[in-house]
């Protein structure tokens, strides 16, 4: 089934001029109402004028998570605050989150290109559909919940936490469709099996997986597991938020809903743009966003772009999976994380030596993040509980900071190896094959 | 009567226990008594050694946290009983314990008690 034929199965050339055109509109719109995108704009000789199709998208300056903290926390919003009707936020490396402002417009497109996704999917208004990202700031909850909605299925806002719960919820619900994180999924199926409660118990036939890399591998797995078809759904919360892409049937690269978010493909050193089928980093434009549109924003995400015909029908480009980053951002349980962060709240507590290793794993299907830090001398106690206390203390500063728990062990002085130059904080021992 | 502890971090890294075992073998130290308090990520080894000065320089040497912690060293004829009379005593004066180990060499043992308040517990059991 397709939500919307007529943008997802536009010709090109019928794509390629709507696109031109809201390029046109959004660069006279930034320039106006964004000084940060007028200055840039200005320093590059370029002016709203020099843009008329949707290939003049080259002259224009790109937008990073850098630019998004420098300007913390409305400098790139367009809209004026009165036209603002909600917020959400995601960590960033040096504790200031970043925040993006929604104007009614933009929920609205929100909805429509979470509902293609889920209509892709093949759910239907006759589907009860549990969303399990977290609801909050974070935009998956939410995000995913406003598209259930407007497709016209049950929302089941069952959020993140209590699976024993969410999993009776399922059973006697019939709830038959899940968003929520590839790990969380098998989490689920875990709980499943420890509950004693059988696939064929369950009604779950579709599942809509995001917010973290997954593998071909992790797909059977669930799906096997939880006897459902799992679907890949892209998308980041500086752009929109889940909803930016997602897969078909054929589930042959994930379709971008394009007439909002205009992808290209840079090489991350050059910034040069890539033809299609060329690998390097994700790039988007917001086409029709009023809140915070972006130009050019790089995602450092690192993928292709496949054009040409699907056999669903739709037209749209694809993109094919993240093989990776061009940054340290670490994505745990779906929430990113930079070592950067884990770095601050260290230094400011006078307890630890500003030595630190992360190790980054996936303990039964769900990630795990270690903090290894070394106690300084001074601090060190016969006293158990004063050292758990100390413990306790980081734990506490870094849940608040990272939003996860990560789990911390206290080390020996010296004996967290030492890097030379650069120093390597990470040890990543999922492995995603 | 007050003595000094050896107070050891270890990481749970195995093998750690060891080194500290051969560094003070090494260094000719004798340990005397010992004792491990765990939690699920890291240990303390507490140790009781004639020369504490000497110990605490070459395990400090091999990058060994250690600290040095004041005890209570209390010597009680090894026969049943004796040890419950010590502790009803400090029990009775409101003195807590934070932990206890004991060691015996023959004819007497050995309680080494780190009470909450050492100056106190020292003019109780005088
Ligand atoms: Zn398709």
């Amino acid at each position: 089934m397709i939500w919307n034929p007529n943008k997802e199965c536009m010709s090109r050339e019928q794509m390629r001029e709507l696109q031109g055109k809201r390029l046109q509109k959004l660069v006279q719109y930034v320039y106006h109402n964004v000084p940060f995108y007028r200055n840039k704009m200005q320093e590059m000789n370029v002016s709203p004028e020099d843009i008329v199709t949707i290939d003049d998208i080259v002259k224009l300056p790109f937008t990073t998570k850098q630019d998004l903290r420098d300007n913390y926390p409305y400098g790139l919003q367009a809209a004026p605050a009165s036209e603002i009707v909600r917020v959400h936020a995601s960590s960033g490396t040096t504790g200031n989150p970043t925040i993006v402002g929604y104007t009614r417009k933009d929920l609205a497109v929100w909805s429509e290109v979470m509902t293609r996704c889920l209509t892709a999917f093949g759910v239907t208004r006759d589907d009860t559909f549990s969303v399990s990202y977290g609801y909050g700031l974070f935009t998956g909850g939410l995000g995913a919940h406003y598209g259930v909605e407007n497709l016209g299925a049950t929302v089941i806002p069952a959020s993140t936490g209590n699976t024993e719960k969410h999993i009776r919820l399922i059973r006697d619900l019939n709830i038959t469709g899940i968003a929520c994180t590839p790990s969380y999924a098998l989490y689920l199926a875990e709980t499943l099996d420890k509950m004693g409660i059988d696939k064929s118990e369950i009604g779950l036939r579709v599942g809509a997986f995001g917010a973290e890399p997954w593998t071909e591998n992790m797909r059977k797995e669930i799906e096997s597991r939880l006897g459902l078809k799992g679907y890949n759904i892209y998308g980041l919360s500086e752009i929109m938020g889940p909803g930016v892409s997602y897969e078909c049937q054929e589930q042959n690269g994930s379709h971008i809903n394009e007439d909002h978010f205009y992808p290209e493909i840079i090489n991350p050193d050059t910034l040069e743009q890539l033809p299609y089928g060329e690998q390097g980093e994700l790039v988007f434009t917001t086409l029709t966003k009023e809140g915070m549109p972006l130009l050019r924003y790089r995602t450092k995400d690192l993928c292709t772009l496949m054009d040409g015909e699907c056999p669903c029908g739709r037209t749209s480009v694809r993109m094919g999976r993240i093989v990776g980053r061009s940054d340290d951002m670490l994505i745990i349980r779906g929430i990113n994380v930079f070592p950067s962060q884990v770095e601050s709240v260290i230094l400011e507590m006078p307890e630890f030596e500003p030595q630190y290793m992360l190790v980054v794993d996936r303990v039964n299907n769900l990630d795990t993040i270690q903090v290894q830090v070394e106690v300084r001398k001074d601090f060190f106690s016969d006293d158990i509980g004063s050292m758990l206390a100390m413990k306790k203390r980081l734990s506490d500063k870094l849940k608040s900071v990272l939003s996860i728990a990560a789990d911390v062990r206290l080390m020996e002085p010296g004996s967290i190896e030492r890097a030379q130059g650069k120093g390597k904080h990470v040890i990543d021992k999922r492995k995603l094959q | 009567m007050i003595i000094r502890q050896l107070s050891i971090f270890l990481e749970n890294r195995t093998g750690r226990i060891n080194e500290v075992a051969r560094i003070l073998a090494e260094n000719g130290i004798n340990m005397q008594a010992f004792s491990m308090a765990e939690t699920a990520d890291f240990g303390l080894l507490r140790l009781i050694v004639p020369d504490v000065d000497k110990a605490v320089e070459v395990l400090r040497a091999a990058d060994i946290a250690v600290m040095v912690t004041d005890v209570l060293c209390v010597n009680s004829p090894n026969v049943p009983g004796a040890l419950s009379a010590v502790l009803e005593k400090l029990a009775a004066n409101g003195i807590f314990i934070e932990y206890m180990y004991a060691f015996s060499d023959g004819d007497s043992a050995n309680v080494i008690i780190r009470p909450n308040n050492i100056e106190e517990a020292v003019r109780i059991l005088s």
